[in-house]
């Protein structure tokens, strides 16, 4: 009988729902307009600008010293190598030399915070997967040992004020490095109890391998960068591909990952935070004596001109452009943002998963809102 | 039956001597019913607290910080504190909610929870109705809870609470069957279902009879409860707590007094059907009814301070895939056993003989799959290759 055998499908109305601003998985406030079919997402739309502070904007009214607190703020979760990249930029508008010693701080700090951050890009993974706070937790517990060195170094945890326009505020104190020794000891066995405990578990092999597969291609076109990039087998990292500080006196390699989905970003990130300790280590082993400061730097009006230099933050390419028309303020600065960037791939990732899937997705891109929005 | 053994029944009888100076036999009946009804109550009510204490502590203590630690010794009294605070908040309702159900909701969530007390055994002889088809109305009753929970999501005007009330539909129909198979198998082996009978029928804990049903029941109900892994209902990194989202004030901790009192029915059924209950050497049965509850009640909570959240599609095929099938053999061949070699300890060395057979086979069964599958999420869960 032909209305027995006619496929009939069940026809049903999509759901539009708000993801924010004020939403758990979103990490500070960003909007995204899903659209969903039952369960599975159809299409999304994020919305960006609700923490937009107009960092760029302030900066025009301040003098390059005064502006690193506000770079600081940037992306919270990684404030020192939001200040070496701007550092990086203005050095090189204003042709500095930065001391030996000053570098090796640099770098022994960038690493650190690198850590921190990639810390926290996995902690929070576990939370958007539903477990109830405790792997973040003990990730945080760890992050706060870093602060500890921060804090003695540059004496704020968080927001820490401390790189500056040719070297460093102020010289390492006494003491300091045996606490960072045993800080990364530490961070070693953290290492290895996190990965056994986490990186095997069944419920989280089953929520995330082949969940969000970023290919290669498309990562690439979307002009992607950082862990998240390299976890779909490209190689590219900015301190290899355009070595700047003192990257290329250290013994490391770019570990890459080949699927491109939400567990093999995991898997980067872990991966990602041993090369940084080993680069940390071997700073600290070579850390030469000498200045932490280019005389030059003192009363910084650079010439006319413009700079632009990046960085690898933890998050990938970090750019600051800076116009300088000769004054003591910056003509005009730019951010390249990177999880603005980063956050271009995620139509297409998250299409056809679920809306669990999408949260999921959405952490392991590991995007900063106060970051996107600047 | 030692002295202490038989000291709440010791003074009820005493009260029902008491009360029969006085009162007709009628009367006598019915102060004694109202008597058991309070303690029934307190005993679903009593729980509650002291789990709101003990699941941030177990919680605290999984991720290395302290937990409730400054409201009375040990935070002991944090329960209170918390219902000063949830009494003072004011009850919002919103323009979108369909009044009459939103305000109804709530408390329908209990009452399902307190119904099953009723009959479980807490001791020898301290059972509120020694029902014969017991473990039937506990099974019943208690996915009455789902009714609840549908009257408000659907009430709340919430897309995410529609979101919650898709999944926890879905959930709910899937893992009663798995729970009713594995439950089957118990009444099957003890010959009734009277819980009274099911505990005396336990000479070795059904858990260690027929591990697979026991597994499952546990699963099962903690999807029926809504505890992690199987919390999507709740899921608060996407769906931000579904269910009770447009809750405030009381209301909203009438939610979390039936989770609480739904994880210690967990507790007590998981007990009463396959830890032999209130059996047990030395100490009184209601005793070793209340330590053998609380151990289940705390794997419940260490299972949510570590497991992630399963997705709904893994969820549904980890029952209708897994647990179903599963529990449909094993029915079939502990039936077979027992009625071969006896329900003695012949039948009952088999029977996990043959619960640990089947378990063999079917992990055989998936690794062979697995082997020859070329999706890498099928290798990673079941050959380890990552």
């Amino acid at each position: 009988m032909a209305f027995i055998s006619e496929p009939r499908s069940l026809d049903t109305e999509t759901v539009t729902i708000n993801l924010g601003p004020h939403h758990p998985s979103t990490h500070g406030i960003f909007r995204l307009l899903a659209t969903l079919d039952g369960e599975t997402v159809v299409d999304v739309q994020p919305k960006m600008g609700y923490l937009h502070r107009g960092i760029e904007k302030i900066m025009e009214q301040r003098t390059y010293i005064q502006s690193i607190p506000l770079v600081d703020r940037l992306d919270y979760v990684c404030p020192l190598t939001n200040e070496h990249a701007f550092c990086h930029a203005v050095e090189k508008l204003a042709g500095l030399q930065v001391p030996e010693r000053a570098e090796y701080i640099r770098v022994i700090m960038a690493e650190l915070t690198r850590i921190m951050s990639h810390m926290l890009a996995v902690g929070f993974l576990w939370n958007e997967l539903g477990a109830t706070f405790t792997p973040m937790i003990y990730a945080y517990r760890q992050r706060e040992f870093i602060f500890d060195i921060f804090e003695m170094a540059t004496g704020a945890r968080m927001f820490t004020n401390y790189m500056r326009p040719g070297g460093v505020a102020v010289d390492l104190p006494e003491g300091w490095m045996d606490l960072a020794v045993k800080v990364t000891d530490n961070l070693e066995r953290f290492f290895d109890e996190f990965e056994t405990l986490t990186a095997e578990n069944e419920i989280f092999l089953a929520r995330t391998i082949d969940i969000g597969v970023l290919p290669a291609d498309l990562a690439i076109n979307c002009s992607l960068s950082g862990p998240v990039l390299r976890a779909s087998g490209v190689p590219y990292d900015v301190r290899v591909a355009e070595p700047y500080s003192v990257y290329d006196r250290f013994q490391w390699e770019v570990p890459t990952r080949p699927h491109g989905d939400t567990y093999d970003r995991y898997l980067q990130y872990l991966a990602e935070m041993r090369q940084s300790l080993s680069i940390v280590r071997q700073a600290m082993a070579a850390l030469p004596d000498g200045p932490v400061m280019d005389e030059k730097a003192r009363r910084l009006r650079p010439p006319k001109g413009e700079a632009y230099a990046r960085i690898e933050s933890p998050k990938g390419d970090l750019g600051f452009f800076i116009v300088s028309e000769g004054g003591a303020e910056p003509y005009r600065c730019r951010v390249r943002s990177t999880a603005q960037i980063n956050l271009t791939a995620l139509r297409q990732m998250v299409i056809g998963h679920t809306l669990q899937d999408l949260v999921v997705i959405f952490g392991s891109l590991n995007c900063t809102v106060a970051d996107i929005d600047r | 039956m030692g002295f202490l053994d038989a000291l709440p029944l010791t003074v009820m009888d005493w009260l029902r001597g008491l009360l029969g100076q006085g009162l007709p036999a009628w009367g006598v009946e019915l102060v004694v019913g109202l008597i058991k009804v309070v303690l029934i109550l307190v005993v679903a009510i009593l729980p509650v607290i002291v789990l709101t204490w003990l699941e941030r502590k177990v919680l605290a203590r999984g991720q290395d910080r302290f937990g409730p630690n400054l409201a009375g010794p040990y935070g002991l009294v944090v329960a209170f504190a918390d219902a000063i605070k949830i009494l003072t908040k004011e009850d919002i309702i919103p323009q979108a909610a369909d009044r009459q159900v939103f305000r109804f909701a709530p408390a329908l969530v209990l009452i399902p929870t307190l119904l099953v007390f009723t009959v479980v055994p807490m001791g020898r002889g301290m059972i509120a109705a020694d029902l014969n088809v017991g473990i039937l109305f506990a099974v019943a009753i208690g996915s009455l809870a789902v009714i609840a929970i549908i009257a408000a999501t659907w009430s709340s005007g919430n897309k995410y609470s529609l979101l919650s009330m898709f999944r926890s539909v879905a959930q709910l129909v899937s893992y009663e069957l798995p729970m009713a198979f594995s439950v089957l198998t118990v009444v099957l082996v003890s010959g009734g279902l009277s819980t009274v009978r099911i505990v005396e029928a336990q000479v070795i804990p059904f858990a260690l009879v027929m591990p697979i049903a026991a597994v499952t029941y546990f699963l099962a109900s903690l999807a029926e409860a809504n505890r992690s892994p199987f919390d999507l209902l709740l899921g608060e990194s996407e769906i931000v707590a579904g269910h009770n989202l447009e809750y405030s004030g009381m209301r909203f901790a009438m939610f979390y007094i039936g989770e609480y009192a739904h994880i210690f029915v967990i507790g007590a059924l998981t007990t009463t059907l396959f830890l032999g209950g209130y059996q047990g050497p030395i100490l009184p049965g209601y005793m070793w009814f209340l330590i053998k509850t609380m151990a289940v009640v705390y794997v419940v909570l260490w299972i949510r301070c570590t497991w992630p959240r399963m997705r709904i599609d893994q969820l549904l095929d980890f029952s209708w895939k897994l647990l179903v099938p599963l529990n449909l053999a094993n029915l079939m061949l502990v039936a077979l056993v027992f009625k071969l070699a006896g329900t003695g300890l012949l039948g009952s060395l088999l029977s996990l003989v043959v619960n640990v057979g089947l378990l063999v086979a079917v992990g055989t069964f998936l690794v062979r799959r697995a082997r020859s599958s070329t999706s890498r999420r099928t290798r990673a869960l079941v050959l380890g290759e990552v």
